[in-house]
């Protein structure tokens, strides 16, 4: 059965995805963004590596059919599918000082619930519910968010403007128990000088584990071992 | 090989030598620069990756980011006037001389778990540097432990990036005597893998000793 729910811009959330799930994430309005962070569940030191997942799979960008590899080898979820080529994780997220300075000083006593709390106040708060906090940030991934990098001698990169539309969507198989924590908070990058970050939508169902041929498996050598970690850590 | 660093004496720029060490293939160093003071690391025998992290030395929570630098100086690469950044985007360091000129925030460091996802499961109980991070991390004490491990700077390695999307690992852009060389803007403690890779080019297949030298403010 399927369970959908939704989170407004300029929030943040945290949830526990159980092995062999699927969590779709859908823009409910152009240019939204969610910085997320991944964590085992059965151990939260063992967290999503950026570094790891983008090497082994010789990729600057997250896209289907990827694995999202963790510090330990192992796959923690499967990007089985998206509308967009290019989700961004090497530009980090927002944090108070930036959002400050771009969209003026907020407070709960100036704008009650329109308080704009950049992307890192949330993870944290969010972080902080599971007993975990600023030691445990890691390098996050910003879904529909694209950063792409030049051919010059600097990498310089470029963010790239009205990269996701309202409908714009992506799918991760969690292949262990999962720690999610997530931010709705612009991307830190976004030149818009007001704040109206859009909201997403949560679609939690169960999925199938990976068979032998899922695209996932077959993608690389590497995305295949991945995945053979976590299931021999769970037999 | 030969192993002939050099060590310049006092100058205008630097007071006096704080340490001046070689650190063989495949071990790992800890150690503080004080703010204002510099730190060298020397590529003794070309083409040796450097795995390195740095913390505030009074807050190892306030450390090195590699998407904070990166996106603060709005580029992939790290060289010469690139400012190290920690997670709150505090400036930790800045590169101030560079005669390699270009060095990796993307690739992250080695392990033995990332070996066998990349190389396969025989590489499983090869020597790895995030190994070498926790040991020197642990041995350090005053509470260091691995969730204050994160993407580290590869300095001397390539891992260029496309505008297609790609990401790949090429021959090292270093030679013998290439040195980096950061100005402390705080208090520093540096972590220091020389990379034991064997699986791919970052240390030509060959890994070799480094150099690290520090010295204290003008």
């Amino acid at each position: 059965m399927n369970q959908h729910y939704e989170i407004p811009g300029g929030a943040a959330d945290s949830l526990r995805l159980r092995r062999h799930r699927a969590l779709t994430l859908t823009c409910l309005g152009d240019g939204a963004n969610v910085s997320m962070l991944v964590y085992a569940a059965d151990n939260p030191l063992d967290r999503l590596n950026i570094p790891d997942t983008l090497k082994a799979q010789m990729s600057a960008r997250i896209v289907p059919p990827m694995v999202l590899v963790s510090d330990m080898g192992r796959a923690l979820a499967s990007v089985t599918g998206s509308s967009l080529d290019w989700h961004d994780a090497v530009t980090g997220h927002s944090l108070d000082a930036q959002v400050e300075r771009r969209y003026g000083p907020s407070s709960y006593a100036a704008d009650s619930n329109g308080w704009r709390l950049s992307a890192r106040a949330g993870l944290l708060d969010e972080l902080w519910k599971h007993g975990l906090g600023a030691r445990d940030l890691h390098a996050n991934i910003n879904w529909f968010s694209k950063v792409a990098p030049a051919a010059d001698a600097r990498g310089t990169l470029e963010y790239v403007p009205g990269h996701a539309a309202a409908g714009d969507w992506v799918t991760l198989r969690a292949e262990q128990d999962l720690l999610i924590v997530l931010s709705t908070a612009p991307h830190p990058l976004d030149p818009a000088e007001t704040w109206q970050p859009s909201g997403v939508r949560l679609t939690i169902e169960p999925v199938s584990a990976p068979a032998d041929d899922d695209p996932s498996r077959t993608h690389r050598a590497e995305s295949a071992r991945a995945l053979a970690v976590t299931e021999r850590s769970l037999l | 090989m030969t192993v002939d660093g050099i060590t310049p004496g006092r100058t205008a720029d630097k007071a006096e030598l704080l340490f001046d060490l070689t650190v063989p293939a495949g071990d790992g160093w800890i150690g503080v620069v004080p703010a204002g003071g510099r730190f060298r690391i020397t590529d003794l025998a070309g083409n040796q990756a450097v795995d390195t992290l740095f913390y505030d030395a009074h807050d190892y929570a306030n450390r090195y980011s590699a998407v904070d630098t990166i996106r603060e100086q709005g580029a992939v690469y790290l060289t010469t006037g690139s400012v190290l950044r920690t997670i709150n985007a505090d400036p930790l360091a800045t590169i101030v001389e560079d005669t390699c000129g270009r060095h990796d925030t993307v690739g992250g460091a080695c392990s033995q778990e990332s070996n066998v996802v990349r190389y396969g499961e025989h590489t499983r109980h090869q020597h790895a540097c995030r190994a070498t991070f926790l040991r020197q991390a642990i041995g350090w004490g005053r509470g260091l432990k691995k969730r204050d491990l994160t993407h580290n700077i590869n300095f001397f390695m390539n891992v260029p990036l496309t505008p297609e999307g790609g990401l790949t690992f090429e021959d090292g852009v270093s030679a013998p005597g290439k040195y980096v060389e950061l100005r402390a803007e705080r208090d520093l403690l540096a972590l220091v893998s020389n990379c034991p890779q064997l699986n791919n080019p970052c240390n030509g297949y060959d890994p070799t000793p480094i150099q690290l030298t520090g010295w204290a403010a003008p």
